[in-house]
């Protein structure tokens, strides 16, 4: 594999999970917490729902989750397709 | 020892150790002022920059505003920690791999133009400033309370603290001043709130026990029922409910989200990290740090509206409001009248029956019983949302040392935003304007004398406005963001992620998404925020439901728009600026960055 030709392929990697995390990323805080909260009010969580949940804390433990992943998933890519640091 | 006494300690205490530190650290090369040199760990740097970014709009303003307001402002949390997520996998890790100092530099090589550079120093400039003025806001506000003195000379207080350690140190100083401060602020906002979920829920986690359940009335409610309850009771909007506008509370969360990742004091933070790998690491150990204080800020502000509820409503909201002479006698409400000393608590006795009735009295729920009760007008008139958390201890009764933590770990999160913003400030007038295209030839002895110089005029222009701030501090910064949001960010990111746009895009868009963003913010809060010369207001603003502060999502979408179909319309960006790009997507190669 050419040195260009593998560095295509790991950008095309990088956009494509960059992609995935931003649709979860949009569904815990404009999804769950704002827009689809009514569809989730049947869920209560100790005195309101899991919208609300969602909203104050739940969105900000999914962002946690999905900063650690990608820095661990790209890390392990970035071996893979050799563009790592020496 | 009284709480004066306490308060000066605690604070003076926390001072010493950060201008010490400063001092200690002193800065030597200009590379070490602006970048420490680059040496520092992620999880030590996740920490300076969590207490970077958790300004006095986190620490002071924000739970005072949810607690307020209720579900509507999950906007701060959500907008605040969500931009930490785009940074991470958006801009950090290509700017560190770029390996230059500032980010008018990025844009300044990236769009190949003197122009693009210059445009990203005045949007910078722009929208740090208007954030400093958000600081000096919440320091004023700290000031007045604990030391006692008027909100304009605790302004100058600390006005000269942050010159004095933010000039001599630079950003090796900030550093590791800024772990300092945040263990100081981390403390000083947890502490309280683990003895108030304790007197209320009886969980030591107040996240937890935000969803945990009170005593009332003899038996176990939840504690977000008991608040829906008793505030509906008030006539005021159900605290869990959805009340305001949709389309504004997802344009205000997206706007502080993409202005969090485009915040140059923010993204300056990921230049000092070792390695590309340590970048991408460093913005998820930074949200760990503001998670810790984030996750608590709602169950601190609900926590707080249910204690103000209850001291206000002593026999109950079905019973009778408590005495004026309760207020000013009692010596746990002690409080009430130091705070009223500031100006910015209040109450009148309107009906003239010795007690003081808070309640919502613009709901047309509560004017049957207003009438029948006598009541004429709600009597606590005023009740600045940026005492709450500092308030909050008293509020609960804590012990004397809590308050005077309190204290220390409020100045402590304005301090040390307010140095980091100017670090970004100075940094782009003397490396970026005077280095960069006014006198290329000057010497490293004269670039560290600009960059001292103009910090302090950016302090001076910063306390000038924050005697006059157009908002609460959380509501100032949020105009900040907006700025940032609807100028800064689309230009990085497009730099990084589509080659074809041009110099000609980038220039147009960032000066269109200022552009309409400073005037719509101008419009709504008066021009260059002088009071009295605004032309609409939020509460019915000139676009859809679109407040100023939410409209640097519009502003930023402007950006993209424009710097897309102006790039289409004129010439490709030369090969070398390709291959560039190219080069910084990938980390191989990454070395020290070079001021050059």
């Amino acid at each position: 594999m050419s040195k260009n030709g593998g560095s295509d392929a790991y950008w095309k990697a990088n956009v494509r999970m960059i992609g995935v995390l931003l649709v979860i990323w949009a569904l815990v805080s404009f999804g769950f917490g704002i827009l689809l909260r009514p569809m989730l009010s049947g869920i209560s969580v100790g005195g309101s729902d899991l919208g609300f949940w969602f909203a104050q804390q739940g969105s900000i433990l999914v962002f946690l989750g999905i900063i650690f992943f990608y820095a661990w998933r790209m890390n392990a890519l970035d071996r893979e397709y050799g563009v790592d640091e020496e | 020892m009284d709480q004066y006494t306490l308060n000066l300690l605690f604070v003076g205490a926390s001072f010493a150790l950060y201008i010490g530190i400063a001092i200690w650290a002193r800065a030597g090369s200009t590379g070490e002022f602006y970048a420490a040199g680059r040496g520092v760990n992620p999880v030590v740097n996740g920490m300076a920059t969590a207490a970077d970014w958790m300004s006095a709009a986190s620490f002071i303003s924000m739970a005072g505003l949810i607690a307020f307001t209720g579900y509507d402002n999950s906007s701060f949390l959500m907008g605040w920690t969500g931009g930490y997520v785009l940074l991470a996998m958006l801009l950090a890790p290509y700017l560190r791999k770029f390996g230059k100092y500032t980010v008018p530099e990025f844009i300044g090589d990236r769009f190949y133009s003197q122009t693009a550079r210059i445009v990203a120093v005045i949007c910078l400039i722009v929208a740090s400033v208007t954030y400093v003025i958000g600081q000096m806001t919440g320091v004023g506000v700290a000031f007045s309370r604990f030391l006692e003195v008027e909100n304009s000379t605790g302004l100058f207080i600390g006005a000269t603290v942050v010159f004095v350690y933010a000039v001599l140190g630079g950003m090796k100083g900030i550093t590791y001043t800024q772990v300092a401060q945040y263990v100081v602020l981390i403390l000083a906002y947890t502490i309280p709130a683990i003895f108030v979920s304790l007197q209320l829920t009886g969980n030591p986690i107040p996240a937890l026990g935000l969803f945990g359940s009170v005593d009332a009335d003899g038996s176990s409610v939840a504690l977000l029922t008991r608040l829906d309850q008793v505030v509906t009771d008030l006539g005021f909007n159900e605290y869990t409910a959805h009340g305001g506008g949709t389309l504004n509370m997802v344009l205000f969360t997206f706007s502080l989200m993409i202005g969090t990742a485009g915040l140059p004091h923010v993204i300056i933070r990921f230049f000092t990290v070792p390695k590309v790998s340590d970048a991408r690491w460093s913005a998820g150990w930074a949200l760990v740090f503001i998670a810790l204080l984030y996750l608590n800020a709602p169950a601190v502000g609900a926590m707080a509206r249910l204690n103000i509820t209850q001291t206000m409503w002593p026999a109950g909201v079905q019973g009778e409001a408590i005495s004026v002479e309760d207020i000013e006698s009692r010596e746990d409400l002690n409080w009430m009248r130091t705070w009223q000393q500031t100006g910015l608590l209040g109450w009148e006795d309107k009906n003239g029956d010795g007690r003081i009735q808070y309640y919502n009295d613009k709901a047309s729920s509560m004017e049957e019983t207003a009438a029948a009760n006598g009541w004429q007008g709600n009597e606590l008139t005023n009740f600045n949302r940026d005492i709450l958390v500092l308030a909050n201890p008293e509020i609960a009764n804590l012990p004397g040392w809590v308050i005077a933590l309190v204290a220390a770990g409020g100045l402590a999160a304005a301090l040390s935003t307010a140095a980091g913003l100017l670090l970004a400030i100075s940094s782009a007038i003397s490396h970026d304007l005077i280095k960069g295209a006014i006198n290329p030839d000057i010497s490293e002895k004269g670039e560290m004398l600009a960059a001292r110089i103009s910090m302090a005029v950016a302090i001076a222009v910063a306390t000038y406005l924050g005697l006059n701030p157009p908002g609460f501090a959380a509501q100032t910064v949020a105009l900040a963001f907006g700025l940032a949001a609807s100028s800064i960010f689309p230009a990085l990111m497009m730099g990084i992620f589509f080659k074809r746009i041009n110099n000609t895009g980038a220039v147009a868009g960032m000066l269109a998404g200022l552009g309409v963003t400073l005037l719509y913010i101008f419009l709504h809060k008066g021009w260059f925020f002088i009071p009295g010369t605004a032309s609409f207001s939020d509460a019915d603003p000139l676009f859809l439901t679109i407040k100023s502060t939410s409209f640097g999502a519009v502003g930023a979408i402007i950006n993209f728009a424009v710097a897309y179909f102006v790039s289409q319309a004129t010439e490709e960006p030369p090969q070398e600026i390709q291959d560039l790009v190219e080069s910084v997507r990938v980390p191989r190669g990454a070395g020290a960055a070079t001021g050059h």
